[in-house]
């Protein structure tokens, strides 16, 4: 691959589909993209007819090679780019983008150790390119996915998950609203969750958390407590708390 | 030996600056920890970015991006160490 | 096509060029928020001849405090009007003070800093706040205590201060030294050096 652009290449909207009643999908085709690595992210600028700009980071929901991204955002109520991404932006409209960026928060296939994902909503992008990179490697490394989000309706890719269900393991943990039937209560995720959902330290897995800054602060803390070397531990941080 | 003109780190220095910064390696100056630059920890947006070495909290590096021009000041770093950018940058 | 606004800019003549109103307050800040019990906090004041003027919060606290309703413009663009606080005036604090030197360095638990001329900060123009909207000043919007100093940007009203260093020159503190201005008036937008 080459190395990230440094400057910024323009993408347009060539497909969109609501995710949730919050967040949509969106994919872009961006001339001379050079593909991306699993859990990598794009800078996105928007500019207004007065020249004011604002710049986000998303991670990639896609991997590989090609000129097409799909990034996935979750609106902000107060948010100031995130609503234009979801509500606004139409077929066909540009945005300019920066990238692909980071090398820490990624996997590639070759990597040798078993591999535990844990999301927090929105939080689950780069764990999407992730499961998508194993699946489309046929790779054997164990890959299993934590999936904590508020309540079921807020579920990004719930049926691309289920159908990996078989290499990626999703298990789903609900913070504020269970589904019919669910033998858990909701509830945050505590120390004891992570200890019986997740990869234990003997395994030696690289464990990825992925969510709002409050988030991983919470399930990194509680990992180095049940033993996980702070080395093999990848964080990001979205923001928030 | 003569010095030569800083002309001749245009190479050197256009290629070090080629690199996946998230996966450099450096130390810190104030504890020493060693760590990827993707393992700091990030404060100060969006005035600017500034990394803090997640064992001692002391500033690595900030950046102050504004249009048109951008500054990087790395006075918290002992060294920066950086993989040939053809070792890591595959798909 | 969608066209892309970004926060408005309102024509709104309370609002300095440039700026946004925001109802929320957000946080922003250079470093982790520092736990600070008052029982250990001090606020002081080092002048060029080597003294120190130290007060502990039962002292900070039993010194003349001041009502204040102020708009704060904030350098990334949002300004909060009508916010409410309670402190102690710098002019209270300066009372005993002598010193021949014009600039301070603000210094902040955490390690923080930013530099002001003296005259900014005295004549009813600066506080060191601990109440904010009624309630005592939380943790990650400077608590126990910051300086307010609400006409100029407020990155100069550090959080969690703990101390004025008198300085001959204008020596930049943190984000100064990166770049942003060394004085700061929104009104004539010096948001860069
Ligand atoms: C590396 C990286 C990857 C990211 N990937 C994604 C992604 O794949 N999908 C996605 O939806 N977002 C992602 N984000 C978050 C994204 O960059 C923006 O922060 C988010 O879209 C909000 O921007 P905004 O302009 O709408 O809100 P802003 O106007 O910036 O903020 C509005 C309010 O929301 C708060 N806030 C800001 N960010 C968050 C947050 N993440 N969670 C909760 N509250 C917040 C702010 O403090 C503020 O009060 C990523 C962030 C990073 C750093």
């Amino acid at each position: 691959m080459t190395s990230p652009s440094a400057g910024w290449l323009t993408g347009s909207l060539t497909r969109a589909h609501p995710l949730t009643t919050s967040a949509r999908s969106i994919t872009f085709t961006v001339p001379s993209w050079p593909g991306n690595d699993a859990g990598q992210h794009v800078d996105v600028r928007l500019t207004s007819p007065d020249g004011y700009q604002a710049v986000r980071s998303y991670s990639i929901a896609s991997a590989g090679p090609g000129e097409m991204i799909e990034l996935a955002i979750d609106r902000l109520p107060d948010g100031e780019v995130s609503p234009f991404l979801v509500n606004d932006l139409e077929l066909g409209d540009t945005v300019e983008l920066r990238g692909p960026l980071g090398g820490w928060f990624v996997w590639r296939p070759d990597q040798p150790q078993p591999v535990q994902l844990i999301a927090g909503g929105s939080g689950v992008v780069p764990f999407i390119a992730m499961t998508r990179a194993h699946a489309s490697a046929g790779n054997s490394v164990p890959m299993q996915l934590l999936y904590s989000l508020r309540t079921p309706e807020d579920a990004f890719f719930r049926d691309e998950l289920s159908q990996l269900a078989a290499t990626v393991r999703t298990t789903w943990h609900y913070t504020s609203i269970v589904p019919p039937g669910w033998s858990r209560s909701a509830g945050r995720l505590t120390a004891k969750d992570l200890q019986r959902e997740t990869l234990p330290p003997e395994k030696t897995p690289l464990t990825y958390i992925c969510g709002s800054t409050g988030f991983v602060e919470t399930v990194s803390r509680a990992l180095t407590s049940l033993g996980h070397a702070p080395d093999a531990i990848r964080t990001e941080r979205f923001g928030g708390t | 030996m003569d010095h030569l003109d800083g002309n001749v780190l245009a190479g050197p220095i256009t290629g070090f600056f080629d690199f996946e910064p998230t996966t450099a390696q450096g130390q810190c100056q104030s504890c020493a920890d060693i760590a990827a630059l993707g393992q700091a920890m990030v404060y100060g947006q969006p005035m600017g970015f500034v990394a803090r070495c997640g064992n001692c909290d002391n500033v690595l590096i900030v950046i102050v991006e504004r249009a048109g021009q951008k500054s990087l000041n790395m006075r918290g770093l002992r060294w920066l160490r950086v993989a040939d950018p053809v070792e890591q940058n595959r798909i | 096509m969608a066209v892309f606004g970004g926060r408005r800019r309102e024509d709104n003549p309370a609002l300095p060029p440039g700026q946004h109103l925001t109802e929320s307050f957000p946080v922003l800040s250079a470093g982790p928020t520092p736990s600070m019990d008052t029982a250990d906090w001090e606020f002081f004041i080092h002048t060029e001849t080597g003294k120190t003027h130290r007060w502990n919060w039962g002292q900070f606290l039993a010194l003349p405090s001041a009502d204040i309703t102020v708009d704060i413009h904030c350098v990334t663009s949002w300004s909060k009007l009508g916010t409410s606080w309670r402190g102690v005036s710098l002019d209270t604090l300066f009372a005993e003070v002598e010193t021949g030197f014009d600039f301070v360095m603000a210094h902040s638990y955490g390690g923080y800093t930013t530099n002001l001329p003296l005259e900014e900060i005295l004549d009813g123009k600066a506080w060191i706040a601990y109440e904010y909207e009624g309630a005592e000043l939380d943790p990650e919007h400077g608590g126990p205590a910051r300086l307010l100093v609400p006409h100029l940007y407020f990155w100069k009203s550090a959080k969690w201060v703990r101390g004025l260093t008198m300085q001959r020159e204008d020596n930049p503190g943190f984000w100064e030294e990166y770049g942003y201005n060394l004085h700061g008036d929104p009104w004539r937008e010096e948001r860069y050096s």
